[in-house]
């Protein structure tokens, strides 16, 4: 069960309070008629399942009910940072700021070409 | 019930034992004496008792084999009263009090004379791995006959028929320094945390704290081991920040550092919780502690040898022999035989012989055996047989004997002829397996190392191992680690650790072990007698290697074709053993064969503490409106809705007779449509929305406009998903230019109210809008019905003039006195107002209604007869209705829809995407049934052609049906592949028992499809 630090609170807390809301930065389309079909169905259905660092919103449900973006290594469930919406990581999987879990392994399982979402 | 036996196996002295305090219990029905400190197993042993329980497949005779948690075969049926029992317990983790009651989980009629034992001695070559699988396969529909035979046969000990009527706690916990295991390692790292300050939790599972020094024959600052234990502990204990928590097992290590600890309070007195102070004291606790570094100084398990016949009772493991000894002075038999690859296991024979008991010999697997003990065993005339292990053990119900012979450990082979040699107890010992079972429940993978022979843990950030548990073993070098570690995790933890002074231990000067697995036999292992892997399971190095040749390459699937580590074991034992001997069929090495992975609990937990006090009332909250007590005064049968209670209807007393759930339906119906009656609608989820930009809000989550929504006005509003898929429904009502009031249905008030939330502060977060949760602080109560105006003419000021209260308007006024407003909107098709007060005053209100209400006929009513009126008028529920597949076109709500609103309203792009704008996508279409009498099956598949052969194309399925009391009729919404441009077409529902149901597609409107009614 995570212990996760929720930045508006200011306070580590436990996951029972947390709602976890899927990958974080899938930014909805300015103009959602101009996407193709397959665009906007990236948009809806598509989302990164990495091996290491990822990006995720979640939302601080029973507490201050505000959502906010974590950092989170999905080999050894560590988070590396919580951030305010609005906000950039600090940790991302091409290295962020020099923080060497950080960095992409070099196993070759790893290197699988991902499909990306429509980011903005 | 016989006499008490003597403790014939019991020293006249030493032991960690009280002697002066005599206990009796009873094990499988007669009656024996053992002391305060004792063990369950210590006890038995003492008194001669070989068998323990019969084995899980083969029903084999099986005695005590081990001291602690890794014990595979005393697996008991705890307790004397039903309400009492407990299923699984280790003889040899549970604590002897006066009056205990155990019996063997497994063996019928008893343990003694095992019917199913032929199986394991006459058929056993007929069981391989896969037998039951392989045997009973066909036909699957016997499968439940099968499994009941099988399953008495096995036996797995039995839950309680009756309430437990035992207490038990969840506690949540945090400190600095969790440190698992009280020996050695996790003393010394609980000394150094906890002398910088730190807060310390120290849990042990066993019944002292201690670890390996309570039987070690090491001494500490020249004083025996156990005295430092003491002096430690008193310390400790004297300390504000450090909590010892003896008889706790730390079972699960779950992420960042939460630790689920099981402590055992009264399982030691009695087998209910005992009275104190006339009231039932807490059974255990649930520590749930989130530990700011974790110390894992959980230990070593001792490996067995794997030998034939080794399952007899009468063998043990080497270690296990001298805690026997040492901490409980029970000598487990007359005449020794040991097996071992190692220095430390020879302890076992230096006890033995100081116990005053034989020593045949010693079968060492070294060529040239050289340590210490080794040298002090030699001093005492005990006979050393180098190069050498025990291939095979001899006797049925009690070793007799024990075939020694030169072997080629490497070659796997046997060297020579075997020398018999007699003797009643073999222990064995392989070398030791750090307790790596919480390290490897946090994900990381253990790393073999060929020089100590052994996994040794990785762990994660916030986690360290010490002592035997990173296999450690030498006391003073444990000590040490343990000190380093402890300090470390007060330093990691901000904590400035000082000096902890460690205390003296000679050196010892140890030979090296050598690798030894499973001893080689003159036969080949499928023909050799049984040489056990894993005890508990009955898994035979055959088993194991059959597995390999039949494909199973991955130890993965070695485990679940043959059952190694399976169930409360975990492997404890035998994993490695098992490994081992997959390696070597398969000619890898052990690291190439890799680890099982070991999993939470790793020993049972009873149900009564994982489940604390959340059972029967506390079980989950329950939400009543403000006039539940009235509900239930007038003998309304509920139905839960989410947490909500919701009165479901309200059967009357017909002469004498109370009325059945259709007849009450049936009479609440017609009371709406005929005269008036009342909801109690307060679970509608309520939320307030204010801002100046809460009006384009609205806009962009609903489906249909709001730019022109004047105050005073009510709207119905679909809201999709991105997805174009209707999730919710349910009418906002302007309140004034930035200020609306959204209901939502009763079950998704929080999913709405955090759907509006993610919306607004992730994409669009320069609206100005603020939103809250107000269902709880207003009552909700519906009059509907031809009268219903009349009736809320005499409580009411507001002028209820058809032409100045109009449909779908709101107003405020007072409601019996109180100050409320009134909503005319309608969910049943006739005239209706929609009161809301302040919770506090609605039952007032609700009451002042039925004082005016009786001479118009008004009728509670409940959710069955709200459905059933609402889907006469073929209004959806959102959630039965729909299922996450349905657009607003497919229900045929085109009306709700703002095509051309400005912003890209969510929802509105996905319709265009080809897949939803198919026109034969399942559709909402209303069923008349052929037969009136018939009301169809919700769920009920939906074809076109009945005679068409199986498998049927099914074009949809029933969502609602009910009886009509208006129509006299059953009638059903259903989905339609195209349904909508099908009406008046034949559809056929075929049932499970062979009916086949005829329907005409028709209107979703069942009745007044003009509207009429409700805009009177």
């Amino acid at each position: 069960m995570f212990y996760i630090h929720c930045p508006y609170c200011g306070e580590t807390r436990e996951e029972e309070e947390f709602h976890p809301k899927g990958q974080a930065h899938i930014a909805r389309p300015e103009d959602p008629d101009a996407c193709s079909d397959e665009e906007w169905g990236d948009y809806l259905f598509f989302r990164d399942n990495p091996r290491g660092i990822h990006h995720e919103l979640w939302v601080h449900a029973v507490g201050c009910r505000k959502f906010f973006n974590v950092t989170r290594h999905t080999v050894t469930y560590e988070i590396l940072e919580t951030y305010k919406m609005g906000e950039q990581p600090t940790f991302t999987a091409d290295g962020g700021e020099g923080h060497p879990e950080g960095r992409p392994s070099s196993d070759a399982a790893d290197q699988a070409p991902l499909r990306e979402g429509v980011r903005a | 019930m016989s006499q008490p036996r003597t403790q014939e196996n019991r020293l006249a002295q030493g032991g960690r034992i009280d002697r002066s305090r005599k206990l009796s219990f009873t094990f499988n029905g007669k009656t024996y004496q053992g002391h305060a400190g004792d063990t369950l197993a210590s006890a038995l042993l003492a008194n001669g008792v070989d068998i323990v329980n019969r084995s899980f497949k083969y029903s084999r005779p099986r005695g005590i084999f081990a001291a602690g948690a890794e014990e595979p075969n005393a697996v008991v049926q705890l307790g004397k009263a039903e309400a009492a029992q407990v299923p699984n317990v280790r003889a040899t983790q549970q604590a002897l009090y006066d009056g205990l009651e155990a019996r063997s989980t497994n063996g019928w009629p008893n343990v003694q004379r095992d019917l199913m034992g032929l199986v394991g001695k006459l058929g056993g070559q007929f069981m391989p791995p896969g037998f039951y699988y392989k045997t009973f396969m066909a036909p699957a529909s016997m499968w439940m006959t099968y499994e009941k035979v099988i399953r008495k046969g096995a036996g797995l000990g039995r839950s309680p028929m009756e309430n437990d009527p035992d207490i038990y706690d969840h506690l949540h916990q945090h400190c600095d320094v969790l440190v698992i295991g009280a020996g050695p390692a996790g003393l010394a790292a609980a000394l150094a945390a906890a002398n910088s300050g730190a807060r310390v939790i120290l849990a042990d599972e066993q019944e002292e704290m201690g670890g390996s020094l309570l039987d070690a024959r090491e001494l500490l600052d020249d004083k025996p081991a156990e005295q430092w234990v003491a002096e430690t502990l008193a310390a400790l204990s004297g300390m504000d920040n450090v909590t010892l928590l003896p008889r706790t097992t730390a079972n699960g290590y779950h992420d960042h550092n939460f630790v689920t600890l099981h402590e055992r309070r009264t399982e030691h007195l009695a087998d209910t919780a005992p009275l104190k102070d006339g009231r039932r004291q807490v059974r255990s606790r649930l520590h749930r502690v989130r530990a700011g570094r974790v110390v894992l100084a959980t230990g070593a398990h001792e490996r067995p040898l794997v030998y034939g016949n080794n399952d007899v009772p009468g063998n043990l493991l080497a270690g296990a022999v001298s805690t026997y000894i040492r901490r409980y002075g029970v000598v487990p038999g007359q005449k020794l035989v040991l097996s071992t690859s190692n220095d430390h296991a020879y302890r076992a024979a230096l006890d033995w012989v100081e116990a005053g008991r034989e020593v045949v010999a010693i079968a060492d697997a070294r060529a040239n055996p050289d340590g210490e003990l080794v040298e002090q065993a030699r001093a005492k005339g005990i006979r050393i047989i180098a190069g050498s292990a025990v291939v095979e053990a001899k006797g049925d119900s009690r070793v007799n004997g024990a075939r020694v012979a030169k072997i080629d450990a490497e070659g796997f082979r046997v060297v020579g002829s075997a020398e018999s040699l007699a003797c009643d107890t073999i222990a064995s010992s392989g070398g030791y397996s750090p307790v790596i079972h919480l390290a490897s429940h946090t994900g990381s993978r253990p790393t073999w190392r060929d020089d100590l022979l052994c996994f040794v843990p990785n762990t994660v950030k916030g986690v360290a191992a010490a002592g035997g548990a990173q296999a450690v073993y030498a006391t003073a070098e444990v000590l040490a680690d343990g000190i380093k570690a402890g300090a470390r995790a007060a330093e990691e933890s901000g904590f400035a650790a000082g000096e902890v002074r460690l205390p003296s231990v000679a050196e010892r000067r140890d030979g090296a072990p050598c690798a030894l697995y499973q001893v080689p036999h003159e036969k080949p292992t499928l023909r050799a007698p049984k040489q056990f892997v894993d005890l508990q399971n009955d898994v035979t190095a055959a088993g194991i290697e059959l597995a390999t040749r039949e494909g199973f390459e991955s130890i993965e699937h070695v485990k679940r074709y043959t059952a190694m580590g399976f169930g409360t074991d975990q492997g404890k034992l035998g994993n490695i053993n098992g490994m081992a001997i997959a390696a070597r069929c398969l000619g890898r090495s052990i690291p190439e064969v890799g680890t099982t992975v070991f999993r939470p609990n790793y020993t049972p937990v009873t149900f009564g503490a994982i489940v604390g006090r959340h059972c029967r009332e506390l079980f989950d909250a329950e939400r009543y409106t403000a006039m539940h007590q009235w509900h239930v005064e007038q003998g309304a049968e509920f139905e839960d809705v989410g947490q909500w209670k919701r009165p479901w209807y309200f059967p009357r007393k017909v002469n004498g007779k109370t009325e059945t759930m259709h007849e009450a339906v049936a009479r609440e119906c017609l009371a709406v449509r005929e005269a008036v009656g009342i909801l109690d609608a307060s679970t509608l989820g309520k939320i307030d929305i204010q801002g100046p930009d809460a009006r384009e809000f609205l806009g962009r989550v609903y489906t249909n406009k709001w730019a022109k929504l004047v105050p005073g006005r009510v709207r119905y509003g679909l809201m999709c998903k991105d997805d174009g898929m209707v999730f919710d429904d349910g009418t906002t009502s302007c309140l004034g230019e930035n200020h609306f009031l959204m209901t939502t249905t009763s079950g998704g008030a929080a999913t709405v109210l955090e759907w509006l939330e993610i919306w607004h502060q992730t994409e669009w977060p320069e609206l100005e809008v603020y939103f809250n949760s107000v269902t709880d602080h207003w009552a909700t109560m519906t009059v509907t019905g031809p009268e219903a105006r009349k009736l809320m003419a005499e409580v009411t000021d507001i002028d209820l003039d058809k032409d100045a209260f109009k449909f779908m308007d709101w107003k405020a006024g007072n409601v019996a006195g109180v100050p409320a407003r009134v909503f005319r909107i309608s969910f049943t098709g006739e005239l209706a107002y929609e009161i809301n007060v302040q919770a506090n005053y609605a039952l007032h209100v609700w009451e002042t209604l039925f004082a005016h209400g009786d001479k118009y006929g008004l009728t509670p009513y409940g959710t069955e007869t709200m459905h059933v009126l609402r889907a006469e008028k073929g209004f959806i529920i959102a959630g039965q209705d729909t299922d996450g597949s349905v657009t607003p076109e497919d229900l045929g709500m085109q009306w709700a829809i703002g095509y051309d609103k400005p912003f890209p309203w969510i929802g509105k792009r996905a319709l265009s995407r080809p897949d939803t704008a198919r026109t034969d996508r399942k559709q909402l279409v209303g069923l008349k049934p052929k037969d009136t009498k018939v009301v169809l099956e919700e769920g009920a598949q939906i074809v076109l052609d009945p005679n068409h052969a199986i498998p049927m194309p099914m074009v949809g399925h029933v969502t609602s049906s009910y009886y009509s009391p208006t129509l006299d009729s059953g009638f059903a919404l259903a989905v339609v592949k195209g349904g909508q441009h099908k009406m008046g077409e034949t559809v056929y529902l075929p049932m499970a028992d062979g009916q086949v149901h005829e329907a005409e597609i028709v209107s979703t409107i069942f009745l007044d499809p003009k509207g009429e009614r409700q805009n009177v």
